[in-house]
């Protein structure tokens, strides 16, 4: 395949995975709401079977497409320039731009552990075994009884402080890469891209933080 | 002024290079940074030695021949001009500057400063042109060309092919070469013909070569002699998916 068939690749996929990012936050953000509302919206996530597992093999496939076309394009990249500059000085590139693929390795070492910890519920089984009054598996418990744990807090943190760093060149970088971008866009799509992926991060952090300092729970 | 260069050295592709070092004593500031090389070429010739390999040819910043990276950044720390129009001015006396040639596996080092930079000339072979009947020039006014698109194609045609983009890119992408190329043919009606066919066609030959893939770092942008912008690479992504969906 072609480079810009493999990079248009990373980029479609990757803002898959964006949406996903930014939808799981808003259901995570039900955790304000108070233990019925996490649950409820928990259980109606699990109600129809057919409907969960499809959208779980099409983030599974997208995040597989995301990481294959990645590794290829960096692999090649380091190929293109055998000898290195013995000096070389940046213009333009930024800190994020520089970690993609860093960044991108913490955020899927992150999630691996996440799925482990909330999904399968492995990592941590005498924090996440609950049920609510209702029988219900009690998500918000899970979620209270982790995160009053620093550690798991703190890991949460730097997890998602992986992911707005990768977000923060990602989305703009997609957009160019898909080609809707002009001169004046450019800029905007960029911006805006930074400025979604602090908004990710702050919305995420304040729940494990809000937990800590006892606001919720 | 007084300068320090360290200048990398390579007898040839197969051979390994090294840096030297060269003192360049009294030289005067309204230099050329190629002259500076000629000065010092000079000293070395003089002394019986090896003078240093660079390409240069019209030495007004228009044919893209020079090349060479200065204190890591291609064409010198001034933005938006070839080394051939650098002048010393904008250094201080006494600096230490290192010279190093572009370095991308596209370009394989033919001697000290000079690379082979025919994979941009096998791009240009793959599409870059418009196939014409040749004979007496056609009437200009028969094919309008709106205002916006003209510029924009100059804009774009204005690409040296001095492969500074590449030296610049932290993955060694010719795209914004190949973009310059694609866009200022895509934005004129007499470009359209063979539009699909181009850009496919030079895309798989910019593959082939070997450079790497822009991660949009948009280094090549800043490097740029002729300031072309990084929307022509979106241009260029824009036609190439196109063509694709179509094929």
């Amino acid at each position: 395949m072609s480079s810009i068939g493999k990079k248009a690749l990373m980029a479609a996929s990757g803002l898959v995975l964006v949406g996903f990012v930014i939808a799981h936050l808003a259901g995570n953000l039900l955790v304000y709401g108070g233990p019925s509302a996490l649950n409820a919206y928990a259980e109606k996530l699990r109600h129809v079977p057919p409907l969960l597992w499809s959208a779980r093999v099409f983030l599974l496939a997208a995040v597989a497409v995301h990481i294959a076309t990645s590794v290829q394009l960096a692999i090649e990249n380091r190929r293109a320039r055998p000898q290195r500059y013995r000096v070389q000085r940046m213009a333009e590139t930024t800190l994020a731009a520089r970690t993609m693929l860093p960044s991108g390795l913490l955020v899927l070492a992150y999630v691996i552990y996440h799925l482990l910890h909330f999904t399968f519920r492995a990592a941590h089984p005498e924090l996440s075994r609950a049920t609510d009054a209702l029988g219900r598996h009690d998500v918000y418990a899970m979620v209270v009884l982790s995160f009053q744990q620093p550690p798991i807090a703190f890991a949460y943190v730097v997890g998602m402080a992986a992911v707005c760093l990768h977000l923060n060149h990602g989305i703009g970088s997609a957009a160019q890469t898909l080609g809707w971008t002009d001169e004046r866009t450019l800029r905007w799509w960029a911006r805006a891209g930074r400025l979604l992926s602090f908004a990710l991060f702050i919305g995420y952090i304040s729940i494990p933080l809000s937990i800590l300092l006892g606001l919720v729970g | 002024m007084r300068l320090t260069l360290r200048v990398w050295r390579q007898k040839s592709a197969k051979e390994p290079g090294r840096f030297e070092t060269y003192e360049a004593k009294d030289i005067s500031p309204d230099l050329s940074f190629l002259e500076l090389l000629d000065v010092v070429n000079d000293g070395l010739q003089q002394r019986g030695l090896d003078p240093i390999a660079f390409d240069h040819d019209c030495r007004e910043g228009i044919c893209g021949s020079c090349a060479m990276m200065i204190n890591g950044e291609a064409h010198g720390p001034q933005p938006a001009v070839a080394a051939c129009q650098l002048y010393l001015r904008h250094f201080k006396d006494g600096e230490t500057l290192t010279i190093e040639p572009w370095r991308a596996r596209a370009f394989p080092i033919i001697r000290d400063l000079i690379v082979d930079r025919s994979a941009f000339d096998r791009i240009i072979q793959a599409g870059g042109y418009v196939s014409v009947d040749t004979g007496s020039a056609p009437e200009a006014n028969s094919v309008p060309v709106p205002k916006p698109d003209a510029e924009e194609a100059m804009d774009a045609a204005a690409c040296i092919g001095c492969g500074a983009c590449v030296a610049a890119c932290p993955n060694a992408s010719a795209m914004l070469f190949v973009a310059a190329k694609v866009s200022h043919l895509a934005k004129l009606p007499q470009g359209q013909a063979e539009r699909k066919p181009r850009v496919l066609n030079m895309v798989e030959q910019m593959d082939r070569e070997g450079f790497g893939n822009c991660t949009n770092h948009y280094e090549c942008m800043a490097a740029c002699p002729k300031s072309i912008h990084v929307k022509f690479i979106a241009q260029l992504n824009r036609d190439y998916l196109k063509a694709c969906r179509r094929r």
